[in-house]
């Protein structure tokens, strides 16, 4: 079977830093797939290097089949792999709404529709979308006004409403209140089941990650360390020296 | 009495007022008809700087290019005065345009201060090639053909075309901030990489935006040298220390990304310019200067942005319903 | 273009021009190095740095025209200007260093148009020069010809930036200096009063312009209106040797000058300022377009 997502022997230095050491995963279609690793370990770095932001030095990136590697962030997202920033990023000065209804699919902002104003299904689907995360009562507010953690479920109905095939989540549940990641997991599952979108996970609370993945990679110092189901992953002695050993 | 029929009233108030203006204080409509070109000047500037974040302090380069293209219809097209004049400023807005999609790709590139510095760089250029251009009168620059009506009518007919400015520019911009263009705008303008992560063509839409502003500068450009009634290259035409900067400042003292900022600057400022004119002579330039830096300095959220501060719920941002929406 | 056949059928007129470049250039590197500093350590982009230079100039005219030779103008212009930038600095700039850098630009801009109108009301728009009484040299028969106060301009502002540098080096205030711009907030734990630090950088930045403004009037000519191309020579130097890279600082600044002469003589002396303009912003682009390439993106 094809995968969705195939990173192939992707190296990435930085200065005289190599960031990324011949790192190789695959993510077929409708999996969620989690990548942990200790801090400094190249989680973030992989993921620039997927949606486009820094050149690779070497290596081979396809997304459904197609090379992206050389391609530019926009031409990315609009092939259908989104990301979400570990520092949340979102549009601060315009309320919860209007964040929503700008992140459309591109393809439906055509030159035609540009100047019109936004068509009423599209502010329906931004607040299904906002009461699925829980900021429907929010939505009137500045996003920039939102605590951190609104901020970055804002992140995700954001990404949500531009319907992608394929979601790279940087830390999801960072900053987010301990009593309410049950209820992200939910629905983070429910993503990847009701609306069909692959997901890679880049998490540091294990739990969390040993019970949304269904497969784990996991990055040391640049290189692919270990790769399994979960619960390999978790008897794993390197992955423990790793993450012992950062400490 | 409601809100509403308040708003109503004022606007028709500011209506008949604008309107009967010529009539009322004939004295001031050179001057009246300059404060209707400002507001063109800060109502375009805010569409990059406050709506989009791309502060420019080249944008006095459509005027310029606009002033000297309807200018030379004028000479040399040999046509009658105000079909010279309407048709110059026609051809002035399309060069402004196309310079705008030209340039737009490379310039709009830059980010922050370089675009800043960069397009400070680009307005002060433009005046010193026409400065050395023989073609367009050098540094001597140019003189508009005279108008032909009777005296004192020259007034009064170019404060109407520059309220006429004023009448298409705002409208045009208050729905274009209220489409989905103005959202793409707005996004840009609070995080162009987050924009772009979206996979928003953010190049397109910065140059259309710039081109948009271009055209009504480029516009304007014509009725302002015939106004002046002379065009000299780097003190009026592209004039990055007066008219340049003096659109900044408007949108800003204002309130930068707000329609109606841009106005209300640009009328305390060119009030406030006139009277130190009147004034403070001899040292008005100095005072103009000094009221810059105040206002940068002291005042850099501006008026707008003041009272959004203060109240938020009146731009729409609270936690209760808008009128008008059903609750879940 | 005519003049670019007469450049290649007499080399010797290249070597004229690279030579007044060259000389010219040094001066620039003033300015720009004390741009470099107040961007490095305040993180404020001084739009005023050209007026900075111009009252430098005025200063140094008022020496000559008060009987003093304008060689000493130099360390007195820098003086002045010194004290100018620390109350400008205590008046108007503590105010806007913590700001954006757009309104930084914006607020040092109309300090550059209050500068100019205040010198222009009190000064004249008059075209002013401090006559220096240096002879001119004639080298190769006559064929390039360097007047004698170029040369002594070109060691001064050499000299002048040596004494910049050694001060940053050796003293406790120097020290303070370069360890704010390394990280302002350590500084200031460590205990370095960072608010007199700003004070002295902007300081020592309107000092080192007014040494150079003090050069330009010796070697040139002041008026009001002379300083937005100083201070967009400073930034294009400042761009193309980065922050902090003094080597890289002379070495721009002498190409820009030399570059600007060329251009002056091929093009016109009338679009050597036009030159000066555009190609800010072709390096602007050039540069974006390269980092576009290679996928990475200006911060």
């Amino acid at each position: 079977m094809s995968a969705m997502l195939e990173v192939d022997r992707v190296r990435k230095s930085f200065g005289g830093l190599l960031a990324n050491k011949d790192v190789s995963l695959r993510v077929p279609a409708g999996g969620i797939f989690g990548l942990i690793g200790p801090n400094g370990s190249g989680k973030t770095t992989l993921f620039n290097s997927i949606v486009g932001h820094h050149p690779i030095d070497a290596g081979s990136i396809r997304f459904e089949g197609r090379e992206i590697s050389r391609l530019r962030v926009p031409e990315i997202a609009r092939l259908g792999l989104l990301r979400t920033f570990q520092q949340t990023r979102i549009y601060g000065g315009m309320t919860c709404v209007q964040n929503m209804v700008i992140s459309v699919p591109t393809s439906e902002l055509g030159w035609r529709s540009m100047w019109q104003r936004t068509p009423e299904p599209d502010l329906r689907k931004a607040g299904d979308l906002l009461e699925f995360v829980g900021l429907f009562p929010k939505r009137h507010l500045r996003a920039g006004d939102l605590s951190f953690g609104q901020q970055k479920l804002l992140e995700l109905a954001m990404a949500l409403m531009s319907a992608p095939r394929m979601l790279l989540l940087d830390e999801p549940t960072a900053g987010i209140n301990p009593t309410l990641i049950n209820g992200l997991l939910e629905r983070l599952r429910r993503i990847n089941r009701q609306f069909g979108i692959t997901l890679l996970v880049i998490e540091h609370n294990m739990r969390v990650i040993m019970e949304l993945a269904e497969y784990v990679y996991c990055l040391a110092h640049g290189e692919l360390l270990a790769e399994g189901k979960p619960e390999q992953i978790q008897q794993d002695p390197r992955v423990l020296d790793a993450y012992l050993g950062a400490r | 009495m409601k809100a509403r029929t308040v708003r109503g009233l004022v606007a028709s108030l500011v209506v008949a007022l604008a309107l009967l203006a010529p009539v009322l204080v004939p004295s001031y409509r050179s001057q009246m008809a300059l404060l209707w070109v400002m507001i063109v000047f800060a109502l375009t500037w805010d569409l990059l700087g406050g709506q989009m974040g791309y502060n420019s302090f080249g944008n006095v380069l459509f005027v310029g290019v606009g002033m000297y293209a309807c200018v030379l219809v004028q000479r040399d097209a040999g046509l009658g005065y105000y079909t010279g004049l309407f048709l110059g400023s026609g051809v002035g807005a399309l060069l402004a345009v196309a310079l705008a999609a030209v340039l737009g790709s490379g310039i709009l590139g830059l980010r922050g201060h370089y675009f800043a510095i960069g397009t400070l760089g680009l307005g002060i250029a433009a005046g010193e090639l026409a400065g050395g251009w023989q073609f367009v009168g050098a540094g001597g620059g140019m003189v508009p053909p005279l108008f032909p009506g009777e005296v004192g009518g020259r007034e009064t007919f170019f404060y109407y075309l520059c309220l006429a400015l004023v009448a298409v520019t705002l409208p045009v911009l208050r729905w274009l901030y209220r489409s989905r263009f103005g959202l793409v705008l707005n996004a840009i303008r609070d995080d162009e990489d987050k924009a772009e992560a979206m996979g928003l063509r953010t190049t397109r839409y910065k140059t259309a935006a710039w081109c948009i502003s271009a055209f009504f500068l480029g516009l304007s450009g014509g009725a302002v040298g015939n106004l002046l009634g002379f065009i000299d290259p780097r003190e009026v035409a592209f004039a990055g220390s007066t008219f340049g900067v003096w659109m900044v400042l408007m949108a800003i003292l204002g309130g930068k990304g707000t329609l109606w900022g841009p106005v209300i600057g640009a009328v305390i400022f060119h009030v406030t310019k006139e009277l130190f004119w009147t004034y403070l002579l001899g040292w008005q330039r100095v005072a103009l200067g000094l009221l810059i830096v105040v206002i940068v300095v002291f005042f850099p959220v501006g008026i707008l942005g003041w009272v959004r501060e203060r109240w938020p719920e009146r731009f729409g941002h609270g936690v209760e319903e808008l009128p008008g929406e059903s609750s879940r | 273009m005519d003049n670019l056949r007469l450049l290649i059928d007499a080399p010797v007129l290249s070597a004229q021009l690279l030579i007044d470049g060259i000389l010219i250039g040094a001066i620039f590197a003033l300015s720009a190095y004390g741009m470099a500093l107040v961007w490095g350590v305040m993180g404020l982009i001084n739009v005023a740095q050209g007026e900075l230079v111009m009252l430098g100039g005025y200063a140094a005219f008022f020496i000559y025209r008060a009987g003093i030779h304008p060689l000493f103008a130099v360390p007195i212009a820098a003086a002045a200007l010194f004290v100018g930038g620390w109350l400008l600095y205590r008046l108007v700039i503590f105010r806007i260093v913590d700001k954006d850098l757009f309104i930084s630009i914006l607020a040092t801009f109309g300090l550059s148009i209050l500068l100019q109108q205040l010198a222009n009301t009190l000064f004249g728009a008059d075209v002013r020069t401090a006559e220096s009484g240096f002879r001119t040299l004639f080298l190769f028969g006559g064929a390039v010809t360097v007047s004698e106060i170029k040369l002594v301009a070109f060691a001064a502002a050499l000299l002048t930036g040596g004494f910049l540098i050694l001060f940053l080096k050796r003293t406790r205030m120097g020290q303070a200096i370069r360890a704010t711009a390394q990280n302002a907030r350590a500084a200031r734990v460590m205990g370095v009063d960072t608010g007199r630090v700003y004070a002295w950088t902007f300081a020592l930045n309107a000092a080192i312009c007014g040494a150079s403004g003090a050069l330009v009037a010796m070697t040139w000519v002041v008026h009001p209106y002379l300083g937005l191309p100083y201070t967009i020579r400073s930034f294009m130097i400042v761009i193309i040797a980065g922050l902090g890279n003094i080597a890289g600082v002379l070495v721009a600044a002498l190409a820009l000058g030399a570059a600007e002469n060329f251009a002056g003589f091929i093009f016109g002396a009338e679009y050597q300022a036009a030159f000066v303009f555009l190609l800010l912003v072709a390096i602007l682009v050039w540069r974006r377009v390269w980092l576009a390439r290679e996928r990475r993106y200006l911060q």
